[in-house]
C-alpha cells in the first residue's frame, strides 16, 4: 500500500513536467521562422490530401494557442504526422526507439557489471596504487570525445575487418536464421557499446567508490568491526548492501545521460537509434519529426527517473516523495 | 546536494599551491598553460593565416623536417615541398617529395602580415620556411589549409567558448536560484517546476535544436555568440537548482533579516546579501563544468550545427574526419581530437584536485 501511494504520488508529479516540457518544445521550435509543411509540400510523392489533412490537424490557419492545444491533442491520441518523406512519424519512432533501448540497454548492463566492482575495488584499496590508477583511468575515460573515440573505433574496425562499419543489420540480415539474426546484431553493438560503456562507467566506478567509503565510516560498520566479525562479513554483509542503494538512483541518470550521449555514437556507427533519428530530422528540418522525438526522448528520460525511484523505493522503504 | 563549503577555510592563495603539489595536477596545470599560451599566440606561432590556402595541396601530408643531409652531418633543419601526382593505377592523388630543392627552417623569419592579438601589426614567426617552400607540420585539409596554423586558431575558440558560456549560465543560475529560494512558496514552487521540466529534456537534443534554429546568414562574430548563449542556456538549470538549496538556508540568517530590516530591496537582499555567500561552491562549480562545455562545443561543431567554415574549431576541423577514406589514409586530421582528449583531461584532473583541496574529506575522486 506504501509503495502504490508513493508511486502514484511520483506520477503525479510527472504531469505538470509534461505539460511544461510540451510548451517549452512546441514554442521553440514554432520560433524557428520555417513553415513547418515546407519540406512535407516539397516532396512530389506527398498527395494533396495529407497536405491539407497536416494543415487541419495543426490547424496553421488558426492562431498559435489553438495550433499547441491541436497539436499537444493528436499528439497524446498518438497521431504524430508525417515526416518529410511521407512515413508517418509514429511508425519511424516505433522502429527506433526499441534500438536505442537494446543499445542503452547494454551499456547500463556493462557498466554496472564492471563499474560496481571496480568501484569496491578502488574504495577497499583507498589512496593505494590500484585505487590511483583507476582515478586516472577513469579520469582519461570520462574525457575522450565520444564522437571521436567511435572514429577511431571505426577506423579499427576498418582496418581489421573485424567489425561492421554501421548500422545494426548486415546486408543479407532479411535471410538469416534466427540465430544468425541475434548473432548479427550483437556483432553491430559491439562497437556503440565500447563507445558508450567507456565514458559511463567512470562516473559509476567513482560514485560506488565514494558510497563505499561513506559507509565504511559508519557508525555500524565500526561495530560490525569490534564484535569481531571477518573483514569480509563486514564489507559484503553490512557495508556493500548500504552503499549499492543510492546507486540505483544513478540508474535514471545514466539513463538520462546516455539518450543524450549516445546520439553522436549513433552517428558516428550510422546506427539507427532516437538520437540519430532526431539530428537527421533537425538538419532536414523536419519539423513534425523533430518535434515529436523531442517530446519521446524526454517522456523516456522522466519514465527512466521514475522507474529508479520505485526502483529505490522497493529496496529502501524509508525513501520518501519529496 | 552538495555540502556547504566554507569560504573562510577554502585554501584560496593556497589553491595553486595545493595544485602544484600534486603530481598529476602538477602535469595538468602545466599542460593547459602551454596549451593556453599557444594558442593565445597562435598569429605568432603558426606559420600560416587562418585563411591561407594552397589549393593545389589538398590533403597534403605532414612535411618532413631534416636534420641529417643526404651526406650523413649534421645540417640545420631543412624540408623538402611536395609534389602531387595522380596514381592512374589506384586511381588516387598522391604526393612525393620533390628532393631537388632544400627549403631551410628559419626561426623569428619574416612571413605573412598578421595583428598580434588584434591590434599589434607583425609579420615575423616562430618558425617559418624558406622564400618558396611549404611547411605543414601537419599536413593539410581538403582546402590546402595548413593543419597545424588551424589547429592553433581553433583552439582559441574551443579552449575559450567554454568560460564565455559559464559567464552567462551561472549569473543566470545563481539569480534564478537565489529569487526561487528567496521568495519561496508559490514562485519557488513554478519555477523549480520549470527548471525541472529543462532538465528533463535530453540536453544535447535541446542543443541541437537550439542551433538549428539559427539563421544561416550570419557573420561569425555573430554566430560565435549566438553559439556561446545556446551552451550557456543547458547548463543552468541543474546549477540553480543547487543554489536554491542553499539560499534556503542563508536566508533564515540574521544578516539577510537585518538587511530587510534596512529597508533593503528583496532584488538587493538577494544579489548583495545572499548570492555572495553561495560564491564558494558557485567557483567550484565553474571550474569542473569547464570541460563538459568545450565537449559539447566540439559535439556540435562536429555535426556541423557550431562553429562554421572557415572559422576553425577543433570540432569542424574533425568534421573531414567523418569520412572513411580520411581517417584511414590522412591520420593527420584526428589531431584536433587529441587535442579535446588534452584538454578536458587536464580541466578534470585539476578539477579533481580542487575538490580534494576544499573538502579533503570528500571521496568522490
Amino acid at each position: 500500500m506504501n509503495l502504490l501511494g508513493y508511486v502514484i504520488k511520483r506520477i503525479f508529479q510527472t504531469i505538470p513536467l509534461l505539460f511544461i516540457v510540451s510548451v517549452i518544445s512546441f514554442f521553440l521550435i514554432r520560433l524557428a521562422p520555417v513553415d513547418p509543411l515546407a519540406e512535407l509540400k516539397l516532396n512530389p510523392s506527398i498527395t494533396q490530401e495529407t497536405l491539407n489533412y497536416e494543415v487541419q490537424r495543426l490547424g496553421l490557419d488558426k492562431p498559435v494557442i489553438v495550433q499547441y492545444g491541436k497539436w499537444l491533442k493528436s499528439f497524446v491520441k498518438g497521431d504524430m504526422g508525417y515526416c518529410t518523406t511521407g512515413e508517418k512519424v509514429s511508425d519511424k519512432l516505433m522502429e527506433r526507439i526499441p534500438n536505442t533501448l537494446l543499445l542503452t540497454g547494454f551499456v547500463i548492463l556493462f557498466t554496472w557489471l564492471v563499474g560496481i566492482p571496480l568501484g569496491i575495488v578502488a574504495a577497499l584499496n583507498w589512496r593505494k596504487p590500484i585505487d590511483r590508477i583507476l582515478t586516472i583511468l577513469s579520469s582519461i575515460g570520462m574525457a575522450i570525445p565520444s564522437f571521436f573515440f567511435a572514429l577511431l573505433l571505426l577506423i579499427f574496425a576498418v582496418k581489421t575487418g573485424w567489425f561492421p562499419t554501421g548500422g545494426l543489420t548486415g546486408y543479407n540480415f532479411s535471410e538469416m536464421t534466427r540465430f544468425n539474426k541475434i548473432l548479427d546484431i550483437l556483432h553491430h553493438l559491439i562497437l556503440p557499446v565500447i563507445v558508450l560503456f567507456t565514458i559511463s562507467l567512470s562516473g559509476l566506478q567513482r560514485q560506488m567508490r565514494g558510497n563505499l567509503l561513506d559507509v565504511l565510516q559508519a557508525d555500524y560498520v565500526k561495530f560490525a568491526r569490534a564484535k569481531g566479525l571477518s573483514e569480509n562479513k563486514v564489507i559484503y554483509k553490512h557495508a556493500l548492501r548500504n552503499a549499492i542503494n543510492p546507486m540505483v538512483t544513478l540508474l535514471g541518470f545514466e539513463f538520462a545521460s546516455l539518450l543524450s550521449g549516445a546520439a553522436l555514437t549513433e552517428y558516428v556507427f550510422q546506427y539507427p537509434g532516437l538520437g540519430r533519428l532526431i539530428l537527421e530530422a533537425v538538419m532536414k528540418s523536419d519539423i513534425n519529426l523533430v518535434m515529436a522525438s523531442l517530446m519521446i526522448g524526454t517522456i523516456m528520460l522522466i519514465l527512466g527517473n521514475l522507474l529508479s525511484d520505485i526502483l529505490l523505493k522497493l529496496v529502501d522503504p524509508r525513501v520518501e516523495v519529496s | 546536494m552538495p555540502k556547504l563549503f566554507d569560504f573562510n577555510q577554502m585554501p584560496k592563495e593556497n589553491l595553486l599551491r595545493y595544485i602544484l603539489k600534486d603530481k598529476f595536477a602538477k602535469y595538468a596545470f602545466i599542460i593547459l598553460l602551454i596549451l593556453y599560451l599557444t594558442v593565445f599566440l597562435a598569429s605568432f606561432i603558426s606559420p600560416y593565416s587562418k585563411e591561407y590556402s594552397n589549393r593545389d595541396k589538398a590533403y597534403c601530408p605532414p612535411s618532413k623536417i631534416y636534420i641529417i643531409n643526404e651526406k650523413g652531418r649534421l645540417s640545420l633543419p631543412y624540408t623538402y615541398n611536395y609534389i602531387r601526382y595522380y596514381d592512374k593505377e589506384n586511381f588516387d592523388t598522391k604526393y612525393i617529395e620533390d628532393r631537388t630543392k632544400k627549403y631551410k627552417v628559419k626561426y623569428f623569419a619574416k612571413g605573412e602580415k598578421y595583428k598580434l592579438f588584434g591590434f599589434i601589426p607583425l609579420n615575423r614567426h616562430f618558425y617559418n620556411v624558406e622564400k618558396g617552400g611549404e611547411l605543414y607540420l601537419l599536413g593539410t585539409d581538403i582546402n590546402g589549409r595548413d593543419n597545424f596554423s588551424r589547429l592553433l586558431f581553433g583552439g582559441q575558440i574551443s579552449l575559450t567558448i567554454g568560460f564565455l558560456a559559464l559567464l552567462i549560465s551561472f549569473p543566470l543560475g545563481m539569480l534564478y536560484g537565489g529569487i526561487s529560494g528567496y521568495f519561496g512558496g508559490k514562485t519557488d514552487f513554478i519555477m523549480m517546476r520549470i527548471a525541472e521540466a529543462i532538465m528533463s529534456i535530453p540536453s544535447f537534443y535541446l542543443l541541437i535544436i537550439l542551433a538549428s534554429i539559427l539563421p544561416a546568414n550570419m557573420t561569425s562574430a555573430q554566430r560565435f555568440t549566438l553559439i556561446v548563449v545556446i551552451l550557456a542556456l543547458i547548463g543552468w538549470a541543474g546549477f540553480s537548482r543547487v543554489v536554491r538549496g542553499m539560499v534556503l538556508s542563508i536566508k533564515k540568517k540574521e544578516f539577510v533579516i537585518s538587511s530587510e530590516a534596512l529597508g533593503a530591496s528583496n532584488l538587493r537582499t538577494i544579489v548583495y546579501h545572499i548570492l555572495p555567500q553561495t560564491l564558494s561552491y558557485v567557483i567550484v562549480a565553474m571550474t569542473l563544468s569547464v570541460p563538459s562545455y568545450i565537449l559539447s562545443e566540439s559535439g556540435l561543431s562536429f555535426l556541423g550545427l557550431g562553429i562554421q567554415q572557415p572559422d576553425a574549431s577543433w570540432g569542424n576541423m574533425l568534421k573531414e574526419a567523418q569520412e572513411f577514406i580520411n581517417i584511414i589514409s590522412r591520420p593527420w586530421l584526428l589531431t584536433p581530437g587529441f587535442l579535446i582528449f588534452v584538454a578536458v583531461l587536464s580541466f578534470n584532473v585539476i578539477g579533481d584536485t580542487i575538490r580534494d583541496a576544499i573538502d579533503p574529506n570528500s571521496k568522490e575522486r
